[in-house]
Order: structure tokens, then C-alpha cells, then sequence
């Protein structure tokens, strides 16, 4: 379990860390907490790892204009226990506590959670039902790419050589919106087998908003659109949810592994998206 | 009516709450555990191990790993032909014992087979030789499932061997047949015990160093075993054993994974010699999980025959035990246990088994902790269960119905072992009194009316413990132990066993303390270190206090009458008007006393010694029990199940144990608590998944659950005390008891909360994947 | 590569290949060997030490990522000889057995009670969800988060 040789740079700017990147060997290191297993497993074996810890610009929380803005080297603690997420974007900020342990939130981070693209990480569903954005940056120029365009297949993302990812980008909660976050976990390594985000916004008891999104189900997380279009406009009632909840994994294929089956993960992505609506409901 | 007692209550230290005094080193990071270790000139091992489950290795190419600069040798099977093949202890008629050799020859039998070592002056530098040696494979035909390896024309673990039948066992008592006819009710069920991971959060390692001028070898190894081992390496090696010194540092944790001789400790032991340099090898823990010998892996079918009225009247059972590929230590015997503790505590008046042991391309399986009696209490437990739903009582009036009385002690069990006490009613009563019973099953009443799923779950469980009276052991059952009193008045103490987490350092203190009447920051206690103390057999089968403290128990005693000795003459009185308390001697004969301290450096000083008694003030005792002892309790638990995830919400769990006398509550506790914790666990969790090509697919911690906090459940414990008569103190062990009553418990209240689905069993791990699963067979059909 | 890391107040420089891992950094160059190895695959949490004040896992941290940084370690936690809240707590309550867990435990603990100063058992459950005991079945670890809560709280 120790990893094979490379070598290892920590630029203090962005500029130069892309300037490294440019050796097509290397790989981004941004908290470590998925690629140093790796590492140490022999899983990957980069010829140098390029170190984001000491760009100081790419650790921040802000807001600009309805939008906040996540450097991609914000740790999971950083999120978890911000003031302002929490005010402005709560579900993101639950989501955070939920990932992994207190030691790996203190360790991983935003960027590199995302840029991994783990079909089972938490991040993801929380940050499609945000209609999060990220934020890539080259040599050549920067983009802001949707994270569902960006997120292609289990760890397989549009990121091109030379791209780092510097920001995650969400919206600030709307006013009236209630979201809920509801996993069910494989219990050694703590990755959702099941996670379900959901935006909710009622009004007369009418849905007036909604955004749903899953985690662990298939190769990809993704937005459970046909939950979305079931509901927008209906009845924000338990029928209703049951109902709407039922298309959690439609169209998906679902993955199957010694820990859970498809046919219990297509089940438990209903059930967890009724009960993450039911959740927003009530807390509304 | 409590037969419960409690012997006399002895001075100050026992019987009492006395935090640990091994404490401070390990809440400090100062305990030297083998990976803290380092020796001058030390080198670093790295074992490569096969990926294939059956194969033949057409051959190794060493040169690129040994042109690594730093790389000091590279060996492969026929490097160390000269050593011994890892030992196995078992002794059936028909035991078949292939040739295991410490690294492996031309042929590999399962995933993790060790093929070759590495040796570096770094660890970095050994772990990237090892990806350099080149093997060629050819793999050959598989069996990796233990019912398919014992088929007709199945492919054969070991060609030299006409099947996989790797040896039989068989046990009968009274007339089953007779029985079976008698009957008014059969049941029977097919229940699955996995293999389980024994993950001690150490894993395995060793360093070895020789000294050639002595030609001394010294083992560090993480092992519950020092001295079985030192005689087992003696052998493997061709040594003296008084030229083998083995040293059991600091061990993060055993569970009985350590209770083993292993081939990378003789290997150790082989490259030291061999390079005349020491060399430390630390196990991955991915190393860990697939080769360090899983537990259980049984196939038991049951039948029990019993009245309509509850009564038990026969039990027959079939073990398959699947063994891998290899034996370990213990691998043949473990099984055996689970035959012999099968009737519980119950009276059953016949009984036959049989069981099988089969050779499969996976790797070994051995003791882990309960060893054998685990497996028997969750199915006899289950199967009593099964009864009771069958003809329509409760669970707990059946046992009632089937105790033997706590004055049918000694009780004779129906597979021929003597039970030495027990009044299990009572502390079953005490349970079903904590749990409030009654009211538990109004709250399942009223839960089903709203279609709820909940469940109450019993285990009365039995074991077999204090191993053990010799005879009936494999390498002697056992235990030494010296007393020194230093001319200071400060005393060592000396023990056979090596703790490595159950605290005897403290409670042998307790022990100590009372009985020589000093402070127990007075006392050291010396143990793992075979340069040190007397042979002994070592720590494992809830034995450490049961034959360790009684042998320490006889030696304070001869301490005290030769002390008593000597005060008298040192005080010209009568031995006989002497009287011991509170470490000072006094004598209604005269004024003066005596602290021990006083008469220990007179010991050592001998200006006035008695006559006929000889310098010094210390004992050595060897003590051999006269049977085991058979600790006993009631496990209640209480749980409710998601319908929809399968989930299981654990809402009570109540303990109440009974290990015979106890010295310290506090630590019986902890091993209560731990004990639970490793019986849960594979009752919703864990367990190694095998494919079918032998290939492990749960081999790290992030695949391979064992329980974390938020898994385990508030634990209520109680106690009675039932004093064992088959050693001096009255204690029965403790160590295993949580592993065994546990799991039946879980397992009893999960299928209680879903039988109104019509679900009688599901095996084990209870995953919540697992409970979706019953639940969503019986809601299609 | 050259790195200086303050290990306890102590200030140590020394040269290492980019690859080594914290852990072994501590342990072996240093001859800090209170901080364990117990998974290395980031889940065991026996490893864990404070790096600028926050817990990690030191066997998914590369020792050249701490250069200029701060650590304590078990090593750290007594101060001139009188025992850390928390680990007087483990002593007096039996939180721990063999003690291969404890150190990372007890790292862990202290970040806990810093964050959450009167945690109930559920957040004391969540809290050491990081670390796994294999001894004590964690009922008496909690007790000792609890006193060891009280006594920071007194004190």
C-alpha cells in the first residue's frame, strides 16, 4: 500500500499549476481523499501530481449577483459549516456533512470531489439539483460548462488535458424553496448506494417548483426529470410524491454490485426520493 | 431462590471498577506496538501473493526486482524448502494435512498463496520490487465453493487426494432415531455461517533478528501465542527452542487471528538468518482481509425433534465447513466445537452430527473469536426459534421449558460435556425483566395493527470456556505463573498468557494487591516474552483469568506461607500464630509486625533464615483446570425494520451475562460490549464474498463492514454471578461471550419483526439488501 | 524534496520523496510511532493526527503537503505531564482495549469537543464515525467523550 514514485508540485498560482499541467502525465492533486487510495493501491501512477493546496485564490466562498461561487479547493468542512451556504444554499451545505467522515470533510474538497466524478460521491446529486455550473480553466482560456454536460460516465468527465476545474458555481436558494438530502449508505465505505437531493417550492399546495436529482443509482448521477415533470404543478401531497417518486430511476441503467442489486437500488431510488420530498415538504 | 452468589469479597482491588493500569503507555502513543519496532540494520519483507486461485507457476523471474538498487534478495518456494511447513494441530483419523509450505512451490491453491519475498533496505523500495517479479501462470481448474467441492467428480483442491474431503467428524449421544419417531413436531432448516474477516485494527507482523555468535533468534511477532509459537518455529526451523526467543510486543487486537503460527513468521526467522540481518514484515491490510484465516464458513442443516408441548428431544446435524485450501493451526478443530456446544442449554436427550471439512481453492479458514461455539448457538437458537413459531409458543417459554435446573449442576450434556454450574432461568428472568418482556410484545402488537415491523429477538446462549483442561486441548490447557518479591518489597509477576487488549496486567494487579496486601503501582506484570516468563500456553478461549489467574492464585499463596515463614522466625513466634492482612504480618504472640516488604529483603539478605527454607521470596505454579468452564447469559434484542430499505433500526439491546465470579467489572463490560460488537457485525454486515473463480471481492475496509459507532446500539448490561467449581476463583471467562449470545439475538428479533410476511429465516449477514430482498419475494408472490 | 513541518511544536526539517506518505513520515523519520497504520485505504482512521488543527488521516496526506505546515500528533496531547482532557477520559471510562485505535480516537475526540463542545451520543456516534474500534464495541468510548465533555467544561 505504498504508492509508486512521481513526481509532485505545489505552484502558488493557478497559472503555473496549468503550466505544469501541460506535461501530459501528470495529474491534478486536490485534497487526495479518492486519488491517494489510488495512488497507494497502484491504481494510477502519474508521472507528477500537481498540488492545488497552495493556490490560495482557489479556496473561497462567495456570492456575486444571485450566484455563489465555490473554489474548487474548499474542503467538505469548509462547506458543511459555512454561514453562508447554509443561509443561501442549504442543501449544499447538508450534502457536505454527509460525505465520507469528519477527517476526509477536512481533507477533500469541492474540485476535486467533482472532478473525480465518483458515481456514488454525494456532491453530485445536491449539485444537480442546483443546476450547479463548473468553472474549467486552461493555458488557452476558461469555460463554464453545466455539471450535467460535464459529468459524462463514472469517473469520466468533458475535463480536457491542461483543464483544471477552479470553481463550482451555484445559485443562491429561492425564496420559498425547501431541499432535502436522503442517502441510504454502504455501510464500510460510507458512498451513498442511494442518494436523493430535492428542491422543493410549494405553493396553495400546488408544486410550483422542483428539482431532483440522484446519486449512486446508475454510472452517472443525474436529474430525475421524469420525477420533476410529474410533479411540476400537482398536488404536493404523499399520493403525489409516491407517484412522481416512482420514475425515480426511469430510463437509468442501473448499476449492481455485492452491495446492493439494481432491482433493490431502483427501489430504494423511489423510496428515497419520496421520502427526501416528503422531507422538503414538511420542513417548507 | 438465586443460586447467584458472590464468594466473599477479598480486600480492596477485587471485584472493584479499577481503571486499567497498561492504560497510560497507549493513551500517550508510547506502547511499542511490532511496527514500532526497529533494530539496528534493519530490512523490510514484501510478500507477493497469487492473483489466481488455482494455478501452476511455470516459473518466476526475480532479476528486474533484484536490480532494484536497495533490493537485498528475492526468494521463491524452493529458496526455503529447508523449513518446515506451517503446522496444524489436529488430529482426527482421517485428517488429511497437504504439504504447506511457507512459500509456495509449483503450484498455487488460492487467491493470497504467497509466492515469493522481497528484501529491502526500505519498505518503498521492497514494494516497488515486487510489482518487478514476473510470474508465469497457468491457471488451472477451480473450486471455490465448499458444496460444490464435495460433488461427484467436483475438481480436486489437492490432485494427490482422491476428493476434497479434508476430514470427518462425528458425534452421537443417546437414540436420535428413537427420538425423531417420538416426535410430535420436526423442523428443519438449511442455515449459511460466513466466512468472516477477524480484522484486529493491527495486522499481522514480525520482525526477526539472529545474533550469530549466540545463535540466538529473536522473534517480535504481533501473536497471542508466544510460547506455542517459539516450540512451532523450533521445529519449522530445526533449532533448539532454547535458541528461539519470541516476543510478543504490544498487540493491537488478536480476536484469534493471532492464536496462529503463520508462514511469513518462519520466513522472517529463515531471510534474518539467512542475510544476518534483521527484517521487520508488516501485513497490508488487504493482505490481512484475504489470507489471515477467516472464521465460521459453515453449511449447516439442522433437524429437531421436539413434543407439541415444547420439549426438546433430538437435534441432528450436518456441518460442512468450508477450510480453503490449507490448514492453519487450528482449522480442523475450531468445527469441532460447534458439534460439541451444539445443545446449547438445553436438555436434549439426543443428539448426532456430523461434519465435514472441505477443501476449497480459497484461503484457510481457522479460529476467530467464539471459535465454533458462535456457530453453534446461532443455529440451535435459531432452530428453537423455528419450534416455537412452529407449534405456536413463545421463545421464551420454550427455553424456560427446556433449562436443566440450577440443581442439576455438574449437568451433563447430551454431546457428553460436563456443564460445571448455571442457573440459567434467572438470568434469563433478569433479561426478560430489563427488556420489560410483557410490554415489549403489547408494543408488537400494537406496532403490527399499524403494519409496522417490529421485532423482539432472544438468545440464550451457552459456551464452553477457560480452555482447558489439557487432555481435551490440542497443545496442553495449562497456565504458569511466578510471584517474585524483590528484596525492595516490590513484586513481579510473571504469566504464561499475553494479553493483547483484555487488561490482565491490571486485574492479575487486583489479584496481587489483595493478596499481599500492597498498592498495586507496586506490582509489574510480565507477560509475552518467553525470555521472561515461564512456558505458558497463552491467551485465547476466555483463558486468561480462568487458568492464568488461578496459577497466579496458587503461586501468591505459596508466597504468603513462606513468607509467613519467615516473619514468624524473624519475629521468634510460631508460623501457626502468624496471621497475613493488609501486607503486615502480626502474631497475637507478640508486639512487634512485620510488613512484607521487611521480610522480603530479609529474604534476600538471609542473616536469620529459617531453617530448612530456602533464600528468596518468589513462587512459580503451574495450574491445570479440571474441566472447562461454561459461561452462560440471556441476549434480548429489539428492532424494527423499514419495510421500504430493508433497514434495521436496533431499539434495545439488554446483556445480561454470567462469567462466574468477577475481578473487574469494568473490564468485563468492555468485553461484553466488544463481544456484542463482533457478533452484530455479521449479523447485519460483514462477511468475505467469494465469486466463483476464488477471487475475494470485499478485500479492503472500504468494501469489508465492520461496525462503526452509528451501527452499534446503547447496550444495556446486567449480570449474575454463578461461580465456576473447576478453578480456584470462581471465574469462568469472558471474552467470547458477546460474539456468542449476540448474533442470535439480532438475528431471532429481525425474522420475529418480519414473520407476519410469512419470512421463517434469512441467512446471515442480515444486510438491509437482504431483508429488501425477503420482503419484496413475499410481497410478489 | 526538502520540507519543514512543526510536529508539536518542534520544528523538523528533513528531505523526502514526494510519494511518502505522512504517516510514514511521522512514524519512521520522525519516531512519532504513537500514530498507527491500521487500513490505508482512508477508512480506519488509526492514523489520524491534526494538521493545521484539523484531523486527517495521515495515510492519504503526502508528507511534502505538510511542508510549512503544523501537526500534532498523541505525542502532542499531554502537556508537562499532565494528561489531555481526553485522554484522562479514555483512562478513567475504559475507552480502549488494545489501544491500536486509541491515538487516532482520541485525535479525533479533541477535534469533536473543539467543534462541538457538549456533543449528544448520536453527534459523539457521528463525531468518531472516522475511526473504527475493534475492541470496544465504542459504548465506553462514548462514556469517555461525555466525561471527558464535563471535565473540559468544568475546567
Amino acid at each position: 500500500m505504498i504508492p509508486a514514485s512521481f513526481d509532485y508540485s505545489a505552484p502558488e498560482t493557478l497559472s503555473e499549476a496549468l503550466q505544469l499541467l501541460g506535461d501530459e502525465e501528470a495529474k491534478v492533486l486536490a485534497g487526495g481523499q479518492s486519488l491517494i487510495p489510488m495512488l497507494k493501491l497502484r491504481l494510477a501512477q502519474p508521472a507528477r501530481l500537481v498540488d492545488l493546496d497552495r493556490i490560495p485564490d482557489l479556496n473561497f466562498i462567495a456570492e456575486d449577483n444571485g450566484t455563489i461561487r465555490i473554489g474548487a479547493m474548499t474542503t467538505h468542512h469548509q462547506v458543511e459549516s459555512s454561514d453562508l451556504l447554509a443561509e443561501k444554499c442549504p442543501l449544499l451545505a447538508k450534502t457536505a456533512g454527509h460525505i465520507g467522515d469528519v477527517q476526509v470533510r477536512n481533507r477533500g474538497t469541492i474540485g476535486g470531489s467533482v472532478a473525480h466524478a465518483d458515481p456514488a460521491a454525494d456532491y453530485p446529486a445536491a449539485l444537480l439539483a442546483l443546476e450547479a455550473q463548473v468553472k474549467l480553466v486552461s493555458a488557452s482560456g476558461e469555460r463554464v460548462v453545466a455539471l450535467d454536460e460535464f459529468l459524462v460516465d463514472a469517473l469520466t468527465t468533458s475535463l480536457e488535458d491542461g483543464e483544471i476545474l477552479t470553481e463550482v458555481h451555484v445559485p443562491v436558494e429561492q425564496e420559498g424553496v425547501a431541499t432535502a438530502y436522503r442517502t441510504l449508505i454502504q455501510p464500510a465505505s460510507g458512498f451513498a448506494i442511494v442518494g436523493a437531493a430535492v428542491r422543493l417550492g410549494v405553493s396553495n399546495g400546488n408544486v410550483s417548483f422542483v428539482r431532483v436529482a440522484l446519486t449512486g443509482v446508475g454510472p452517472n448521477p443525474y436529474r430525475a426529470s421524469a420525477v420533476e415533470e410529474a410533479l411540476e404543478g400537482g398536488p404536493a401531497n404523499a399520493e403525489a410524491f409516491a407517484a412522481a417518486a416512482a420514475h425515480a430511476a426511469e430510463g437509468v441503467d442501473v448499476l449492481s454490485d455485492i452491495h446492493a442489486s439494481a432491482a433493490y437500488r431502483a427501489s430504494l431510488a423511489a423510496v428515497q426520493t419520496r421520502r427526501a420530498l416528503e422531507d422538503a415538504a414538511g420542513s417548507a | 431462590m438465586a443460586t447467584t452468589t458472590t464468594a466473599p469479597k477479598l480486600k480492596t482491588h477485587v471485584g472493584e471498577r479499577i481503571r486499567r493500569t497498561e492504560d497510560p503507555r497507549l493513551i500517550t502513543g508510547a506502547a511499542c506496538y511490532l511496527d514500532d519496532i526497529t533494530r539496528p540494520g534493519m530490512l523490510h519483507a514484501a510478500v507477493l501473493r497469487s492473483p489466481y486461485a488455482a494455478a501452476r507457476i511455470n516459473s518466476i523471474s526475480i532479476e528486474d526486482a533484484l536490480a532494484l538498487p536497495g533490493v537485498k534478495a528475492v526468494y521463491v518456494g524452493k529458496d526455503v524448502e529447508s523449513v518446515g511447513g506451517v503446522p496444524c494441530a489436529g488430529s482426527m483419523p482421517d485428517l488429511r494435512i497437504p504439504n504447506h509450505k511457507i512459500l509456495a512451490g509449483d503450484r498455487v491453491y488460492y487467491v493470497g498463496h504467497p509466492v515469493a519475498a522481497v528484501v529491502a533496505t526500505d519498505k518503498y523500495i521492497a514494494a516497488d520490487a515486487i510489482e518487478r517479479i514476473e510470474v508465469d501462470y497457468e491457471p488451472t481448474e477451480l473450486v471455490s465453493d465448499p458444496e460444490e467441492a464435495l460433488q461427484e467428480g467436483a475438481v480436486k483442491v489437492h490432485p494427490e487426494y482422491p476428493d476434497n474431503v479434508a476430514f470427518t467428524f462425528s458425534q452421537e449421544g443417546g437414540d436420535v432415531e428413537e427420538a425423531f419417531r417420538q416426535a410430535d413436531v420436526i423442523v428443519k432448516e438449511k442455515i449459511l455461517v460466513p466466512r468472516l474477516a477477524p480484522i484486529p485494527i493491527e495486522t499481522r507482523g514480525v520482525v526477526a533478528e539472529y545474533d550469530e555468535g549466540s545463535q540466538e533468534l529473536t522473534i517480535y511477532s504481533s501473536t497471542q501465542i508466544p510460547h506455542l509459537l517459539r516450540t512451532q518455529l523450533a521445529l519449522q526451523l530445526n533449532m533448539p527452542e532454547h535458541h528461539v526467543r519470541v516476543i510478543a510486543p504490544e498487540v493491537g487486537g488478536g480476536f484469534g487471528s493471532k492464536c496462529n503460527v503463520w508462514a511469513e513468521e518462519a520466513l522472517a526467522a529463515f531471510v534474518a538468518m539467512e542475510l544476518k540481518q534483521p527484517v521487520k514484515w508488516v501485513e497490508s491490510r488487504r493482505e490481512s482481509i484475504l489470507v489471515v484465516a477467516h472464521g465460521r464458513a459453515h453449511v449447516d442443516t439442522l433437524e429437531l425433534a421436539a413434543k407439541n408441548d415444547g420439549t426438546l428431544l433430538g437435534l441432528k446435524l450436518h456441518i460442512l465447513c468450508d477450510i480453503g485450501a490449507h490448514h492453519q493451526l487450528l482449522t480442523p478443530i475450531i468445527p469441532t466445537l460447534a458439534v460439541l456446544m451444539l445443545p446449547g442449554l438445553y436438555k436434549f436427550r439426543s443428539f448426532k452430527a456430523d461434519l465435514i471439512g472441505a477443501f476449497t481453492n480459497r484461503a484457510p479458514s481457522d479460529l476467530y473469536r467464539g471459535a465454533g461455539r458462535p456457530e453453534a448457538t446461532y443455529v440451535i437458537e435459531r432452530m428453537v426459534d423455528k419450534l416455537a413459531a412452529e407449534i405456536g409458543m413463545d421463545p421464551a417459554e420454550i427455553r424456560f421449558k427446556n433449562f436443566p435446573a440450577s440443581t442439576d449442576f455438574p449437568f451433563n450434556s447430551a454431546t457428553g460435556l460436563q456443564y460445571d454450574s448455571g442457573d440459567y432461568a434467572t438470568a434469563f428472568n433478569k433479561a426478560l425483566d430489563i427488556v420489560d418482556y410483557k410490554a415489549r410484545r403489547a408494543e408488537q402488537e400494537a406496532a403490527r395493527a399499524e403494519g409496522r415491523l417490529y421485532g423482539i429477538g432472544i438468545s440464550t446462549y451457552g459456551e464452553i470456556c477457560a480452555f482447558g483442561p489439557s487432555p481435551a486441548t490440542p497443545a496442553g490447557g495449562w497456565e504458569s505463573a511466578s510471584v517474585n518479591v524483590e528484596a525492595t518489597g516490590k513484586v513481579a509477576v510473571m504469566t504464561g498468557i499475553s494479553p493483547h487488549g483484555q487488561g490482565e496486567e491490571t486485574s492479575f494487579a487486583q489479584l496481587t494487591a489483595d493478596a499481599l496486601g500492597i498498592p498495586m503501582d507496586d506490582i509489574v506484570v510480565v507477560h509475552g516474552d518467553t525470555a521472561k516468563v515461564h512456558y505458558g500456553i497463552g491467551t485465547f478461549g476466555s483463558r486468561g483469568i480462568s487458568i492464568g489467574g488461578s496459577a497466579l492464585h496458587l503461586a501468591l499463596q505459596d508466597v504468603v506461607a513462606k513468607a509467613t515463614k519467615y516473619a514468624a522466625h524473624m519475629m521468634g513466634v510460631d508460623a501457626e500464630t502468624v496471621t497475613f492482612e493488609g501486607g503486615v504480618f502480626s502474631s497475637e504472640a507478640t508486639d512487634s509486625t512485620l510488613t512484607l516488604a521487611d521480610v522480603a529483603l530479609e529474604a534476600h539478605l538471609c542473616r536469620q533464615l529459617p531453617p530448612g527454607t530456602e533464600p528468596g521470596l518468589a513462587a512459580t505454579r503451574f495450574f491445570e483446570p479440571s474441566n472447562f468452564a461454561f459461561p452462560f447469559g440471556a441476549h434480548i434484542c429489539v428492532t424494527e425494520v423499514d419495510k421500504e430499505t430493508g433497514e434495521v433500526d436496533i431499539q434495545r439491546f439488554v446483556a445480561v451475562d454470567d462469567c462466574g465470579r468477577i475481578i473487574n467489572p469494568l473490564l468485563v463490560e468492555g468485553q461484553i460490549h466488544g463481544g456484542i460488537a463482533q457478533g452484530l457485525g455479521p449479523a447485519f454486515q460483514e462477511g468475505v464474498i467469494y465469486d466463483d473463480e476464488g477471487q475475494l471481492l470485499n478485500g479492503t475496509l472500504m468494501d469489508y463492514s465492520i461496525p462503526k459507532a452509528r451501527n452499534m446500539p446503547w447496550i444495556e448490561t446486567d449480570r449474575t454471578e454463578t461461580p465456576s467449581p473447576v478453578n480456584p476463583l470462581g471465574t469462568k471467562g469472558v471474552g467470547e461471550a458477546g460474539t456468542i449470545g449476540s448474533l442470535p439475538a439480532f438475528v431471532n428479533s429481525v425474522v420475529d419483526a418480519l414473520s407476519p410476511l410469512g419470512i421463517e429465516h434469512i441467512d446471515i449477514p442480515m444486510t438491509s439488501q437482504s431483508i429488501w430482498n425477503a420482503i419484496h419475494e413475499r410481497s410478489r408472490t | 524534496m526538502d520540507i519543514s513541518v512543526t510536529v508539536n511544536d518542534e520544528r523538523f526539517e528533513r528531505s523526502v520523496e514526494p510519494r511518502r506518505l505522512l504517516v510514514h513520515f511521522l512514524r519512521e523519520d520522525l519516531g512519532l510511532t504513537g500514530t498507527h497504520i491500521g487500513c490505508e485505504t482512508t477508512v480506519c482512521g488509526a492514523c489520524t493526527v491534526m494538521l493545521e488543527g484539523r484531523t486527517v488521516k495521515s495515510c492519504t496526506v503526502l508528507a511534502v503537503q505538510a511542508d510549512g505546515k503544523e501537526i500534532t500528533t498523541i505525542e502532542g496531547m499531554a502537556s508537562n505531564g499532565e494528561l489531555h482532557a481526553v485522554q484522562e477520559a479514555f483512562w478513567n471510562e475504559h475507552g480502549l482495549q488494545c489501544g491500536f485505535c486509541t491515538p487516532g480516537m482520541i485525535m479525533s475526540v479533541d477535534q469533536l469537543l473543539n467543534d462541538q463542545p457538549s456533543p449528544t451520543k448520536d453527534e459523539i456516534r457521528h463525531g468518531i464515525e472516522g475511526n473504527l474500534c475493534r475492541c470496544t464495541g465504542y459504548q465506553h468510548i462514548v462514556n469517555a467523550v461525555e466525561a471527558a465533555a464535563k471535565a473540559k467544561a468544568g475546567a
